[in-house]
């Protein structure tokens, strides 16, 4: 028996959503009695691979040459490797997305995303998931001897602990049914769901001229940007970076809010983030609410300041 | 072309979410129930697909007699026809089981599923049906053409997005971008009047087995309140951060 977890790159590179994703299937291995292995898709270096034994893989499953994106035969390599498996574990990607449920269907897997915690059972496995947009927490009972398990956004962390793996080649014994053409990537951004801090801004910024204090703000964070979905949709800002109910659901450890007002349908998608900070000249702006921190004053005056504090205590 | 969309019931978005028996069920009352918004971005396009191309837009949906409102709104803004499978969503499995079922008698050349449903999150109705079905499944998809028998396709991924081909039929799970929101459309008194006199035809469920269940639901913990900080002392703000939040 083993842990199963799909180890995502990009263009070769793991992300911290990756280790991420190891760490949560060593400490639920840990659980079963079992270890884990890695199943790794697309060309990464064995240099690249290695680093997840420092997570915890113990053997990694390495399938060169095939596309991510292609969910048919993606959820096939899995079926093939999966007969020794209890758990299978994705983290929050567009591609995890694609396959897990195809994979829950195909094995009659028990699935359920979003998860918050560490299985609280393993007799049968239990684990607590968002649920209503984060307004709710709910506790789901897998029926199926054999579960998957796809993480929510930054619920979970890293922990290294070191480690040896093996590596070894394995191919899919069929064809894809989708052609992939080509990926258009904004580039040099932090992503917006694996961001530590983001700085998001709203209709109270007036207009696209004025983000230059929000782009210089973040970059001093390290963090991500994001807007309001008014502000997409107008087109001061990308769709990307659109965060809500109907946009991005994130869960930074600092989320700041600039001159955004604050509606449920915003609140819903970062109200998961660990700490928040509103930035507005309206008092009763429905963000204080759910703020943990707050000023109330002009953002054309307060980021400025701010910027220049920031700058103090990082030199 | 034979295309189908399939519709959640969800609370507004605007709803305040309560649940009864102990965390058991969740409670309805007094809550307003819409058209999942990757959903109606869904049915925007399939209107406007059939609209270039002609053909035939099914709307289906798994649920109990509450749901037919939502539908019928689904019909208003411009459906042919719509197909409920009469029973209660209990899990993701069992619901996709259902509506594939209803699609291996009746095939379709495209399949419209939302990205997720906005109450349950589970992202996973569409891909599922898919899989049962053996299509090809793109999910996050924001962008979608039909040239013949091939569909050209965009997915969001993390950081950008990807361009993808295929050929139907084959199973989209959709979101912004496959239209835009000034694209959506509101009902209007005509819609809504022939909506009363389209089919909807009531389906009995094959009460396939779940997976997984539901065992209770709880409320996060409620926020500490606000720590304001002057207007000019942003320092103290800084500060705070660093020191007390810990988080810069
Ligand atoms: C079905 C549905 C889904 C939705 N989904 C989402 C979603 O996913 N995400 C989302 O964001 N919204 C969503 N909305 C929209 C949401 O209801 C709000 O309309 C939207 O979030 C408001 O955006 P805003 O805060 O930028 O703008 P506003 O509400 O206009 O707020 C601007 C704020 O800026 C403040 N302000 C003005 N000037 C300044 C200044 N100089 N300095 C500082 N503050 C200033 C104002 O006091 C105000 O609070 C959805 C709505 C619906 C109906
Ligand atoms: N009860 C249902 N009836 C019809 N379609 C559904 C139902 N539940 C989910 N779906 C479809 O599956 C998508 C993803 O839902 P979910 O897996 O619940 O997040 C939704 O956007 C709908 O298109």
């Amino acid at each position: 028996m083993s842990v199963l977890v799909y180890t995502e790159n990009w263009k070769g590179t793991f992300r911290k959503s990756t280790f991420e994703a190891v760490s949560y299937a060593r400490k639920t291995a840990k659980l079963l009695e079992t270890d884990v292995v890695a199943l790794s898709i697309g060309d990464v270096s064995d240099d690249e691979l290695g680093k997840l034994a420092n997570y915890g893989a113990s053997k990694i499953l390495s399938a060169r040459g095939i596309e991510k994106g292609d969910s048919q035969v993606a959820a096939n390599l899995f079926a093939e490797h999966a007969a020794d498996t209890t758990l299978i574990v994705f983290a929050s990607t567009y591609t995890s997305k694609m396959i897990a449920p195809r994979l829950a269907a195909k094995l009659k897997m028990g699935m359920v995303s979003n998860v918050v915690a560490l299985p609280s059972s393993i007799t049968p496995i239990t684990v607590s998931r968002k649920a209503f947009s984060g307004k709710a927490i709910e506790k789901v009972v897998i029926h199926s001897e054999q579960g998957i398990i796809s993480l929510a956004p930054n619920a979970f962390g890293l922990v290294e602990c070191g480690g040896d793996c093996n590596i070894d080649e394995i191919s899919p014994s069929e064809k894809g049914s989708v052609t992939i053409e080509g990926e258009e990537i904004a580039s040099g951004k932090i992503s917006l769901t694996e961001a530590e801090v983001i700085v998001s801004a709203g209709r109270g910024l007036k207009g696209p001229e004025n983000w230059g204090m929000v782009e210089e703000l973040a970059e001093l964070l390290g963090a991500a940007t994001a807007c309001s979905k008014p502000v997409a949709d107008i087109g001061w800002r990308p769709h990307g970076e659109h965060v809500g109910q109907t946009g991005k659901a994130v869960a930074p450890n600092l989320y700041v809010a600039i001159g955004i007002s604050g509606a449920i349908q915003h609140l819903a998608g970062v109200n998961s983030s660990k700490v928040m900070v509103a930035i507005n000249t309206d008092a009763e702006a429905p963000f204080f609410k759910a703020a943990d921190y707050g000023i109330v004053g002009d953002a054309f005056e307060v980021v400025p300041r701010l910027i220049e504090e920031i700058k103090k205590v990082k030199n | 072309m034979n295309i189908v969309v399939c519709i959640s019931s969800v609370p507004d978005t605007t709803s305040k979410i309560n649940f009864l028996d102990n965390g058991s069920t969740f409670d309805s009352n007094g809550i307003q129930f819409v058209i999942n918004p990757y959903d109606e971005f869904g049915l925007t396009k399939a209107m406007m697909l059939k609209e270039r191309i002609g053909g035939n837009v099914t709307v289906i949906t798994v649920g109990d007699v509450a749901v037919e409102p939502v539908i019928r709104k689904a019909l208003a803004i411009g459906a042919d026809q719509a197909v409920r499978i009469n029973t209660n969503p209990k899990d993701s499995y069992s619901t996709a089981t259902e509506i594939a079922k209803y699609l291996s008698e009746n095939p379709a050349d495209l399949i419209i599923a939302g990205r997720e449903s906005i109450d349950y999150n589970g992202g996973a109705v569409g891909g599922m049906v898919a899989e049962i079905l053996s299509l090809p499944f793109v999910n996050a998809c924001n962008g979608l053409e039909v040239e013949g028998s091939t569909a050209k396709m965009s997915r969001e991924i993390d950081g950008g997005k990807e361009n993808l081909s295929a050929n139907l039929p084959l199973v989209i799970g959709g979101q912004k971008g496959l239209v835009e929101e000034s694209d959506l459309r509101i009902p209007n008194m005509r819609g809504i009047m022939q909506a009363r006199s389209k089919p909807l035809q009531v389906v009995e469920p094959s009460n396939t087995d779940c997976l997984t269940n539901s065992e209770h639901f709880e409320k996060p913990a409620e926020k500490s309140a606000c720590r304001f900080v002057e207007s000019g002392n942003e320092a103290e703000l800084v500060q705070l951060l660093q020191e007390e939040a810990k988080v810069i």
